[in-house]
């Protein structure tokens, strides 16, 4: 461990899930490639999943495009990168209807009732298109490849939520949904069904019907009816994948940014880690402004100096009014990151800086991959050096 | 106005330009922020925006709209009859239902913007809006966002949710009244994600995207001639040395954010608007003034 607090290779020491959370446009995809590849390189079988449907990781890894499957990356590209894959990087992007699809094979007890699930109006509409399942199936994905793949590290790239928690609420939320239990009672309202129902929800049946529509509610209870096989199967699985979610050897690294914005929520998903017990490994902030290097001189002469230096006035005022604005950010991301440090009580905040090149291909990825796993010093000094 | 992107492109700040722009032509205007983020109120300090419409400044209304909320308001406005009313929210099958539903809250989410846009507002004491802007949110959920409607009106063939949500789809779809505005960042995958955006929203959802906004666009400060004198100094040490530096990388991401620029213009069918990087540390309502008055 350095004196700056653990690196990200102590974080990730001895686990098996880590999984990449963080509101949009922070740059989760790059970083968790870019942590699957570390890893890889260290000699690791590892599998990093994303479910972005902007092919990011596809166009990260410098592949054509990810299948539902797993494949393994070539690791010459890597090579040329001066990153030497020791063990096994594999990548795959989600396609959440074909996963989902699957899970109802799997569920199914026979090929009647999964037929009659997959036929669903109401299932092809929330399999594909609807909010939600696409966390689901993130979720499902990564605790069947945990349970049936044989990787030493799986790495989660989480959906670009707005709300960075759905994906955690989604197992739970949609089981409930496909379990119906309260509904089924209502459904049939007959014999002793409806007795226990009572006349109270007959009645807020009809209420319901009137604002829904009888139509929507009959193929409500032929979805339930459909899947009512499967429930327990449902339930048991959304145990089993929070458990794997809370286990010591799942990690969750928040990932944000060093505005005002994205750190606030990086903050508020800290909270939401620790309240829901689930194991918080340590934050990445991506794009940093690093102050330039510890100024010798008195800056306030940087205009004049510059001038006489440059031999161009003009362009010395501009060039010290850039370097000002430059500093400005500088400043509000340290201030930003101190109070991340201090609300998530984290030893180590990793800083990523803004990179003068914009990051999108295998050489960003490579360059972001080198200040993960470097040690606080030698980011600082990575940064120094090229600021 | 729909305004949408991906994350963190600075969705929030175009959309109280926008807004501002329109209240300064003297429309009276309201942005709509979804799924409860608060992002205006964190713009306009000492301002709590809620599930109300409140008046930022002079014909400039916010309003956060929260699902639930919606979902009442909705009961409200259909069953007219308190004791119905009240045995709905009392009934488990209801909040159980509400609660569940995959995209319900979304669809309510769509159905108070498109109340708010009613010239005849559904809302008792509800006086109308020239213009509404909607703060999306972030792709990803997109392009599914938008397309709940349709997809309830899929699975409710018939009956009132299936006309509802029927109407809404006409509504967002409806391109003399609706737009949709992207908004970019000058680099290389958001560029990508714009293009494939514009073509989902367009040919998937049917909605008629207006305009793309390049945000955070940096000025070119520098010429290359300059660039070659700053990379002599770059070489020196002190603080003029670190000033070069970061002359250096402004003029690297100037260029690199204007071949971006020519990038996006030739990828997407709407015409492209850029807005400048604002250098400032925290941005408020005065730096959303300033973009603006960039705007037309």
């Amino acid at each position: 461990m350095s004196p700056r607090g653990p690196t990200l290779a102590d974080v990730l020491d001895g686990k098996q899930v880590v999984i990449c959370a963080g509101s949009g446009g922070v740059g989760k995809t790059t970083t968790s490639a870019a942590i699957a590849a570390g890893l890889a390189a260290r000699g690791l079988k590892v599998c990093v999943l994303t479910i972005d449907p902007a092919k990011r990781l596809a166009d990260s890894l410098g592949l054509e495009e990810l299948g539902n499957d797993a494949r393994r990356v070539d690791p010459r590209i890597f090579e040329e990168q001066g990153i030497e894959i020791t063990g096994e990087l594999w990548a795959m992007m989600l396609d959440p209807k074909q996963t989902f699809d699957e899970l109802i094979a799997r569920q199914a007890p026979d090929e009647e009732s999964r037929d009659r699930v997959l036929s669903n109006p109401i299932y092809q509409q929330i399999s594909g298109a609807l909010a939600g399942s696409q966390e689901y199936m993130a979720m499902e994905k990564l605790f069947e490849l945990h349970t049936e793949g044989d990787y030493d590290m799986l790495v989660l790239d989480t959906p670009p939520s707005r709300n960075a928690l759905d994906f955690l609420e989604a197992p739970g939320r949609l089981t409930q949904f496909i379990e119906g239990k309260s509904l089924k009672v209502f459904m049939k309202p007959t014999g002793f069904a409806a007795k226990v129902a009572g006349r109270g929800a007959t009645v807020a049946l009809s209420v319901m019907k009137r604002i829904v529509g009888f139509d929507l509610i009959a193929d409500l209870a032929e979805f339930f009816n459909a899947f009512s096989g499967m429930v327990d199967g449902f339930q048991a699985r959304a145990k089993r994948v929070n458990k794997l979610l809370a286990a010591p050897t799942t990690c969750f690294l928040v990932v944000c940014g060093p505005q005002g914005e994205p750190i606030d929520e990086a903050v508020y998903f800290h909270r939401k880690l620790v309240e829901a017990k689930l194991p918080f490994g340590g934050v990445i902030v991506n794009k940093v402004h690093y102050p330039a290097e510890q100024l010798r001189g008195d800056v306030d002469d940087l205009p004049a100096t510059l001038a006489e230096k440059l031999g161009d006035g003009d362009l010395a005022r501009r060039v010290a009014s850039n370097f000002a604005d430059y500093q400005a950010l500088a400043e509000r991301d340290a201030r930003n990151i101190e109070h991340l440090a201090r609300e998530m009580r984290a030893t180590g905040v990793i800083r990523v800086p803004y990179l003068d090149e914009d990051v999108h291909d295998l050489a960003g990825l490579a360059q972001i991959n080198r200040y993960l796993f470097a040690t606080g010093e030698e980011r600082v000094a990575m940064a120094a050096g090229r600021a | 106005m729909i305004v949408t992107g991906k994350g963190g492109v600075g969705k929030t700040t175009v959309s109280v330009a926008l807004g501002m722009r329109a209240a300064a032509e003297g429309k009276r205007t309201i942005v709509c922020e979804v799924a409860a983020q608060e992002n205006a109120s964190r713009m306009f300090e000492h301002t709590t925006v809620g599930f109300h419409e409140i008046e930022l400044e002079e014909n400039l209304w916010a309003i956060s709209i929260d699902p639930d909320e919606s979902m009442r308001e909705y009961v409200l406005l259909q069953l007219k009859v308190r004791a119905m009313r009240d045995l709905l929210f009392r009934s488990r099958i209801f909040n159980y239902l509400a609660a569940a539903t995959p995209g319900l809250k979304e669809l309510v989410t769509i159905g108070k913007i498109w109340e708010l846009a009613q010239l005849d507002r559904k809302v008792k004491s509800g006086s109308k809006y020239d213009t509404v802007i909607v703060d999306a949110p972030a792709t990803g959920h997109g392009v599914g966002f938008l397309q709940t409607p349709r997809t309830f009106a899929n699975i409710a063939r018939v009956g009132p949710i299936h006309s509802q949500a029927k109407t809404l789809d006409n509504f967002i779809t409806d391109h003399d009244n609706t737009g949709v505005a992207i908004v970019a960042l000058p680099e290389e995958m958001p560029v990508n994600e714009s293009a494939a955006l514009e073509r989902d929203l367009v040919e998937e959802v049917g909605v008629a995207v207006d305009r793309v906004y390049l945000n955070g666009l940096y000025p070119e400060r520098f010429s290359k001639a300059e660039a070659e004198k700053l990379t002599a100094l770059a070489a020196e040490d002190g603080a003029p040395k670190a000033a070069a530096r970061a002359a250096l990388s402004e003029f690297g991401r100037a260029r690199s954010q204007r071949a971006q620029l020519a990038r996006l213009r030739r990828r997407v069918q709407a015409p492209v608007k850029t807005l400048p990087f604002l250098f400032e540390p925290d941005l408020g309502p005065e730096a959303a003034r300033r973009l603006s008055r960039r705007l037309s």
